[in-house]
């Protein structure tokens, strides 16, 4: 427990729940939150930096890896590094060809960069709780979240934009018409054409609910299981400032947690990657 | 956990990330893989083919095999023949040459045996003319008598 000892539990848990904001403050000076109070009066002009910062670092430590391994690749017997990027292209090729049946050659890297940026970004939670903060707090950053998929921001930042390009492909598919005719000709079908139209605004609103669940449930599972995660890690880190034995068990529980959680992080990103191929196949079929 | 413009930013970094991996990760790498998988097809058609050469040329080879047998056993045969052959015209003229030496050894002993008639008819009739002296104890005069040991002598 790396705050000092006036700090209650509950304090301690809600500070490592508060993100590093950065917005306008009440009087119109900009500059960072002093507490999660003040970071929620930012509105919708407050960003979070610490959620960003990592989410962009992990991102493009993937793809500039990627991206030097494709620039000295050959096609003579590959080295450790080419070996390792393919065998991870090939998994995702892999499951892009049995889920997706459409001609669209964006689909394989979304899930290529879906999967390992999630995975990097899930892959945060395995790091102690406490040691980023931590060594931040000597730099004068008092708030510090370093896992970007347990914030909310992030994981509805990347469904919508997954939600967009199905919505772009499947007007580009099946034309505006194909695509409202989507939303408005089922589940209730009908030959007669008063019946249609009176089935039109059912059928619209049926679908509609189905579509906007699509990137709410799509960030809300990943987010939830991170949330929960990291919520279990913070409260295990709890029994550290509680006396010697409590101290031994929370290690224990804290080990045991994260051998667990190693499934858990790439199970996530595994869930979204495909999630998103099945979205960009249902954009690409007629029903 | 509030929603705010955080979010925006992660769509526009979700987009660049997209567009970056497919321009520059995805597309290189697959090409590579692609050409690789084409390479090692390649290879496995090159080596099947070798090895259907291989096992043309080794049929051709036991052919040749068999044919340069046959060939070796027919001059080998042919060989025998022609030895046999000189065997027995060896033989042949051996035989010739032996019985011709024969036959002039026979003339030969003829010869021989003529000469030694005839010296033996000379020197019986001189001992036929001894003998008679003896016995007649009187010189007789072998000029006179001649005709008759002549005569004698040829009997012999």
């Amino acid at each position: 427990m790396a705050s000092s000892g006036t700090v209650t539990s509950g304090e301690y848990i809600k500070h490592h729940l508060t993100n590093l904001t950065y917005g306008p403050r009440p009087d119109g000076s900009w500059g960072f939150a002093n507490s999660s109070a003040e970071a929620a009066d930012m509105g919708f002009w407050g960003v979070n930096v610490d959620s960003l910062f990592w989410s962009f670092l992990l991102g493009a430590l993937f793809l500039l890896f990627f991206a030097k391994v494709a620039k000295r690749i050959t096609t003579d017997a590959p080295g450790t590094a080419q070996g390792f990027v393919e065998m991870v292209i090939e998994f995702i090729d892999e499951n892009v060809r049995s889920s997706f049946s459409g001609k669209n050659d964006v689909v394989a890297p979304l899930a290529l960069t879906i999967f390992c940026w999630i995975f990097l970004m899930n892959f945060m939670d395995l790091i102690p709780v406490d040691l980023i903060p931590w060594g931040l707090s000597y730099l004068g950053i008092h708030f510090q979240k370093v896992v970007p998929s347990t914030d909310p921001n992030v994981t509805f930042g990347m469904s919508i934009g997954v939600f967009l390009l199905m919505i772009y492909y499947s007007i580009k598919i099946k034309g505006l018409g194909g695509f409202a005719a989507e939303l408005t000709m089922h589940p209730f079908e009908a030959k007669n054409p008063i019946l249609k139209v009176l089935f039109l605004p059912i059928n619209f609103f049926l679908e509609g609910v189905g579509l906007i669940a699509k990137p709410v449930s799509h960030s809300l599972r990943l987010f939830g299981n991170m949330y929960a995660g990291e919520m279990i890690f913070i409260l295990i880190s709890l029994m550290f400032g509680s006396g010697i034995i409590l101290s031994l068990a929370g290690g224990a529980l804290q080990f045991v947690w994260a051998v667990f959680h190693i499934l858990v992080i790439t199970l996530q990103a595994f869930i979204f990657m495909v999630l998103t191929i099945v979205y960009m196949d249902m954009a690409h079929t007629h029903h | 956990m509030n929603i705010n413009v955080t979010l925006l930013w992660q769509m526009v970094f979700f987009i660049v990330f997209v567009w970056f991996s497919r321009k520059f990760v995805w597309a290189p790498i697959l090409a590579a893989i692609n050409e690789r998988r084409t390479t090692i097809a390649d290879g496995l058609a090159a080596a099947e083919k070798g090895q259907q050469a291989e096992e043309e040329g080794r049929k051709q080879a036991e052919q040749f095999v068999v044919q340069a047998k046959a060939q070796a056993n027919e001059i080998i045969g042919k060989a025998e023949k022609r030895g046999s052959e000189l065997v027995e015209e060896a033989k042949s003229t051996a035989k010739d040459e032996g019985s011709r030496i024969l036959n002039s050894a026979r003339d030969e002993i003829e010869t021989e045996l003529n000469k030694a008639k005839e010296a033996l008819r000379g020197q019986v009739s001189e001992l036929a003319v001894a003998g008679a002296k003896q016995i007649l104890k009187k010189e007789i005069d072998p000029k006179a008598h001649s005709e008759l040991l002549d005569q004698l002598a040829a009997k012999l």
